[in-house]
């Protein structure tokens, strides 16, 4: 089912006269309403008359992570107070947060996207749909429970916490389907085992997935223990928050509602578009949006994109799976080194549990990388040789994959610290120091 | 002929052990024997208590990873050679000894044994009529 035929099987031709028109506006709007802008612009010796079309794109400028925080709490915001009625707040580790505003229009867009997710991923007014993301501040909870109102779907706002009470909920309400974090699923699958439950005394069919980078051996894992099909959901606070792409039955790519978050993908050392399907740094640009637009915002997430009509009949270009995000990559004595990389071979070896934990330090000015694992219970042996050769095996396989070597830990289960929200997997103490 | 002995995960980290004999000793369970095999950054913790099952349930429900293992443990005289007679016999009918360890009270030692073969081993002791422990 495609919740919105007329944008999401747009011919090519159509939606780029539609971004084109759409980016003209933006950057007249932004241009009168955003002094950070209108300085950047007039320092490039630029007008908004020079944007013509979608492809003048590349003569505007980027915005980064650090200008929003720059612009702390409301100085990237184009629309007067009077006219937002909602904030959300990213949750920045670093620094400030960043405030994001939405207008009216801006939410009843957002609802429309993530009604276009929901639809893809198969869900109808007959579901019985719990938003297992965290409600308040995040735009995870708020942004998922709106598409799903709008789609007309029942939605149980569980939010995240208290575990066993939702499997309980999932299994008296008949829900059918969850938006949570990967991470967050996987901790759903271990409860409900542990509460002695399987996959069969739930019903759950369809899971929306993100917030969080994953693969797809943790795409099967949640599939096989939670007896339901995981889709990716993709998106991000400073772009609008859960439903910028999201993936159909395909499954080969997430499509982009690509009439509202134009995506162009560009090398990050160099700055310059890449085309073709090369891998970069993914960049959008919030074409509808009042509250708080964004020209060519830098998302850190390298991935790639793909053009062409796909066989669910949308048209819109698809974005492959992060790779990782340029700032989470550790640089471990000199070799790029991403926690979803470890993830992979984790996940691929039965006697582990999906859980892990990168300990990054520095000795004698060596980097040393440790990987923490929790042993299955099930798994575990009393033959010493055995345990020790299965914590080579992983030993191996790292150093394999990530091509330096990691020094394995077999943890007892259920040591490594869960994680609610997104999945923090690495402790770097070299930034200590 | 043989005895049940209980299996605990352990990470190296001081104060694992006490957490075990907390739980243990919590719901009334005597250890009658135990070693500790370790390695740089876990350790298995082999023990011999009153009422294994019972062992099980609460070590599992406290989140360790527990197993059971077959063993084989025998008493002889506490005095000088007994055990080398017996190991004697092991080694002629060709039962590797993937580990075992031993506690003297008294008059008695006993011995526990985790063989590659346990069957057979246990054959080999009745045979030579050992006194194999069949419960504790």
């Amino acid at each position: 089912m495609i919740w919105n035929p007329n944008k999401e099987c747009m011919s090519r031709d159509e939606m780029h006269s539609l971004q084109g028109k759409r980016l003209q506006k933006l950057v007249q709007y932004v241009y009168h309403n955003v002094p950070f802008y209108r300085n950047k612009m007039q320092a490039m010796d630029l007008a908004p008359e020079d944007i013509r079309s979608i492809d003048d794109i590349v003569k505007l400028p980027f915005t980064t992570k650090q200008d929003l925080r720059d612009n702390y709490p409301y100085g990237l915001q184009a629309a007067p107070p009077s006219e937002i009625v909602r904030v959300h707040a990213s949750s920045g580790t670093t620094g400030n947060p960043t405030i994001v505003g939405y207008t009216r229009k801006d939410l009843a867009v957002w609802s429309e996207v993530m009604a276009r997710c929901l639809t893809a991923f198969g869900v109808t007014r007959d579901d019985t749909f719990s938003v297992s993301y965290g409600y308040g501040l995040f735009t995870g909870g708020l942004g998922a429970h709106y598409g799903v109102e709008n789609l007309g779907a029942t939605v149980i706002p569980t939010s995240t916490g208290n575990t066993e009470k939702h499997i309980r909920l999932i299994r008296d309400l008949k829900i059918s389907g969850i938006a949570c974090t990967p991470s967050y699923a996987l901790y759903l699958a271990e409860t409900l085992e542990k509460m002695g439950l399987s996959k069969d005394d739930i019903g759950l069919r369809i899971g929306a997935f993100g917030a969080e980078p994953w693969t797809e051996n943790m795409r099967r894992e949640i599939e096989d223990r939670l007896g339901l099909k995981g889709f990716n959901l993709y998106g991000l606070s400073e772009i609008m928050g859960p439903g910028v792409s999201y993936e159909c039955q395909e499954q080969n790519g997430s499509h982009i509602c690509e009439d509202h978050f134009y995506p162009e993908i560009i090398n990050p050392d160099t700055l310059e578009q890449l085309h073709g399907g090369e891998q970069g740094e993914l960049v959008f640009t919030t074409l509808t949006k009042e509250g708080m637009p964004l020209l060519r915002y830098r998302t850190k997430d390298l991935c790639t994109l793909m053009e062409g009509e796909c066989a669910c009949g949308r048209t819109s270009v698809r974005m492959g799976r992060i790779m990782g995000r340029s700032d989470d990559m550790l640089i471990i004595r000199g070799i790029n080194v991403f926690p979803s990389q470890v993830e992979s071979v984790i996940l691929e070896m039965s006697e582990f549990e999906p859980q892990y934990m990168l300990i990054v330090d520095r000795q004698n000015n060596l980097d040393t990388l440790q990987v923490q694992v929790e042993v299955r219970r099930d798994f575990f042996s009393d033959d010493i040789g055995r345990m020790l050769s299965l914590k080579k095996q992983l030993a191996d396989k790292l150093r394999s994959v990530l091509s330096i070597s990691a020094d394995v830990r077999l943890m007892e289960p259920g040591s490594i610290e869960r994680s609610q929200g997104k999945g923090r997997h690495v402790i770097d103490k070299r930034m200590l120091k | 002929m043989t005895i049940k002995q209980l299996s605990v995960f352990l990470e190296n980290k001081t104060g694992r052990i006490n957490e075990v004999t907390k739980i243990l000793a919590r719901h009334s369970i005597n250890m009658q024997a135990f070693s500790m095999a370790e390695t740089t950054d876990f350790g298995i913790l082999r023990l011999i208590v009153s009422e294994v099952d019972r062992a099980v349930e609460i070590l599992r429900e406290a989140n360790f990873a527990v197993m059971l293992t077959d063993v084989v443990c025998l008493r002889c005289d506490n005095v000088a050679g007994s055990l080398s007679v017996i190991l004697e016999q092991l080694a002629e009918n060709q039962i590797f000894i993937e580990y075992m360890y031993a506690f003297a009270e008294g008059e008695q030692a006993n011995v526990i044994i985790r063989p590659n073969d346990i069957t057979r081993c246990v054959e080999v002791l009745s045979d030579c009529k050992c006194n194999v422990v069949k419960e504790f």
